[in-house]
């Protein structure tokens, strides 16, 4: 059953189209992730569903009820902002309880259940001290919490881990999707990070300009990607752009500025149009030959221990990526010298411009 | 005692002052395991002698000397100037016993006169306070919070130039209008609400409307200041929460900016207590403000030692009363300064 709907959705400011025509549903229980760039409308969504921001068309659907006219403080959502936004002249234990003050739930119940939200974000013992005496990952804690009081039907978060540093992040990714899962609330969360929407995500919407380029689950959008947008922006990916010269079975050759290269033609297109040729680096191979071959000069080798990614000066100037698993690092050419990639059709991809 | 003995103290007291602020420097106390310089090492010999000497005249000659004198002389009896520095300029409380009993000496009657007025002036400015902050609190929030940048600079505007106008000025404008055949009056008529003039001077409203615009301009800035640094997520967060408007105020916004509400509410309230231009101009005949009185000691009956005595009064009685609700609020006065 969808518990969020969103239907035919624009939201314009002024001549600018922040989302233009979305539609979408949200099942119950889902971990669902919006992943984007900056500005390409994801926020503009979760503040039409929140009730902050009224759609210029369209509807949006909360549990089968439309929501339109119903403001902010009146839906079945609740959310974490980027900021947190916590109440700083509060202490932990009231933060939390706020929303059920708000609706005058009785300071014995309330009590109660905010007793269980600090046991369930581990923070039993926190619950007398200010905010500003918390550490990132409490507060963060604290927020869900705070957002959880209230028992809404869709939590929504706005980029709640960006302002925390790298360990921490992975760290709450973890607790975040263990949280989800305890409380089986549905979260709507909102990334430009594709790691932290890759790693919590039951499905992710691919947002780009105000358009939902691609929804499916972290395999999908990353092993097959719809557009040339979801291709490059989810993952690192070779790009060769060119133009379609045959047509043989499900694959096809593309004619681009590096020479002729064959890959998958999933997307049936024709002789003559433009296109796209993805492959990405973990499937290029070092000095050997294959279906497809490129040569050009050795410019860089970026060891990172378990992996090492390979930079190639192909003539046109361009650069092309080959990430090799292992340690083949000595075996990479010196930089300058003049080195070859290969790879299997089956692996490389054709999408349109 | 006699009073003259008084003044080699007053003119010994920078000097002692400047030894003061010297010795505070060279032994500034520093954080322990902290090599942090000097206050002279930091600053340069020149530069720390000029900062030492400066903030000692400026604090001196401007705010404490002037107020020290304004002291000593209320505790001075009023003598015809032949016989100031002879045997009977000598300390008194005459000019605190005349604020109470209305005479130097004899204390049967009461002064009621003045101790009204003076406790009508501090009930009123209180009043003006109060509803300068009812006043300004939703055009401040409105300001700091809702507008678009564009439309705050236009209110910004509007809200100044008003007092590029100087305030006997603005009181003669408000008396025109306010006056039995002023503008207000006329529309009232014409429009059938009353078929009588009403009398706003003589009651009083021209006063408190005076007075409640002359200093409305302090509440805004004070209140705008600190809601402007309200994070206007945390807004958000409340009504996410599913707090109506009113509790969103009253729980997280007014809380929030205590510290301004009570500078902008300190600064209206002293200003009003101490005001005289609007008093003078827009009071009526039956009007009891208390710094046209104290203005009457100096000039009308031309007793400066009486005056010295009453400004004391009124501004010991300001001070005290705002410690007090300070106190009450639980702020310190180094918060609403910020």
């Amino acid at each position: 059953m969808a518990d969020v709907e969103i239907d035919c959705l624009t939201v314009q400011f002024g001549s600018f189209t922040a989302v233009k025509d979305v539609s979408l549903q949200i099942r119950q229980g889902e971990f669902f992730s919006f992943l984007g760039p900056s500005g390409c409308g994801k926020t503009t969504i979760l503040r039409t569903i929140s009730g902050f921001q009224d759609p210029t068309n369209g509807a949006v659907r909360i549990g089968g009820q439309d929501m339109s006219g119903i403001g902010p403080n009146q839906r079945p959502t609740a959310l974490i902002f980027q900021n947190l936004a916590l109440f700083p002249l509060m202490t932990v234990f009231e933060n939390i309880g706020y929303g059920l003050r708000v609706r005058g739930v009785p300071k014995a119940n309330r009590d109660r259940k905010v007793d269980e939200l600090l046991h369930l974000t581990a923070l039993s013992d926190q619950g007398h001290k200010k905010i500003e005496e918390l550490s990132g990952g409490q507060k963060q804690r604290v927020a869900i919490a705070r957002a959880l009081a209230v028992e809404p039907k869709v939590l929504l978060l706005d980029e709640p881990l960006s302002a925390l540093d790298l360990k921490l992040r992975q760290y709450m990714r973890n607790e975040l999707r263990a949280i989800q899962r305890r409380v089986g609330v549905t979260f709507i969360y909102i990334t430009h990070d594709q790691g932290e929407a890759l790693t919590m995500s039951d499905r992710i919407a691919v947002m780009n300009r105000g358009k939902i380029e691609q929804v499916g689950n972290g395999r999908d959008v990353y092993e097959y990607p719809q557009t040339s947008f979801v291709a490059s922006f989810v993952g690192e990916n070779n790009g060769f752009s060119g133009t379609i010269t045959k047509i043989s079975g499900d694959q096809a050759e593309i004619e681009t500025s590096v020479g002729r290269l064959v890959g998958l033609n999933k997307k049936s297109l024709v002789v003559g149009a433009k296109a796209i040729l993805f492959i990405r680096p973990e499937a290029m191979q070092c000095g050997a030959q294959g279906e497809n071959n490129l040569s050009g000069i050795a410019a860089d080798a970026a060891y990172e221990g378990m992996t090492t990614h390979l930079t190639m000066k192909v003539h046109d100037g361009s650069s092309i990526i080959a990430t090799l698993t292992g340690a083949p690092a000595l075996e990479f050419p010196p930089q300058g010298s003049s080195v070859s990639f290969a790879f299997a059709t089956r692996d490389a991809l054709i999408l349109p411009v | 005692m006699l009073s003259s003995a008084g003044h080699p103290f007053i003119f010994i007291l920078p000097f002692i002052a400047i030894v003061i602020f010297w010795v505070m420097a060279k032994f500034e106390p520093k954080p322990v395991g902290v090599t942090q310089k000097s206050f002279f090492e930091r600053n340069g010999v020149p530069v720390a002698i000029y900062l030492i000497v400066a903030v000692t005249f400026w604090s001196l000659f401007m705010i404490v000397l002037p107020q020290l004198f304004m002291v000593e002389m209320s505790f001075r009896p009023k003598l015809p100037q032949i016989e100031i520095g002879g045997p009977k300029d000598l300390y008194t409380f005459e000019n605190y016993h005349y604020f109470i009993y209305g005479s130097t000496t004899i204390s049967d009657a009461i002064n009621w006169v003045h101790i009204k007025a003076f406790f009508l002036t501090i009930f009123a400015s209180l009043l003006i306070a109060i509803f300068n902050l009812a006043l300004c609190y939703p055009l401040a929030f409105y300001m700091a919070q809702v507008a678009p940048a564009a439309r705050v600079r236009f209110f910004l505007l509007l809200l100044i130039a008003p007092y590029w106008v100087n305030e006997i000025l603005r009181a003669f404008a408000l008396r025109i209008m306010l006056s039995s055949n002023g503008l207000i009056n006329k529309i009232l008529i014409g429009s059938g609400v009353v078929d009588q003039p009403v009398d706003f001077i003589g009651n009083d409203i021209a006063l408190y409307a005076g007075l409640g615009y002359a200093y409305m301009l302090l509440m805004i800035f004070s209140l705008y200041n600190t809601i402007e640094t309200l994070d206007h997520a945390q807004i958000e967060a409340a009504r996410d929460l599913g707090a109506p408007w009113w509790h969103i105020h009253t729980f997280i916004v007014i809380p929030f900016i205590k510290p301004g509400v009570a500078s902008g509410c300190t600064l209206v309230f002293m200003l009003s207590a101490g005001s005289l231009a609007a008093p003078l101009v827009l009071s009526g005949p039956r009007s009891l403000w208390f710094t046209p009185i104290v203005y009457d000691r100096f000039n009308q009956a031309f007793n400066w030692p009486q005056g010295a005595a009453y400004a004391l009064i009124l501004l010991i009685a300001c001070v005290t009363f705002v410690l007090f609700v300070l106190r009450l609020g639980r702020l310190s006065l180094g918060e609403i300064a910020k």
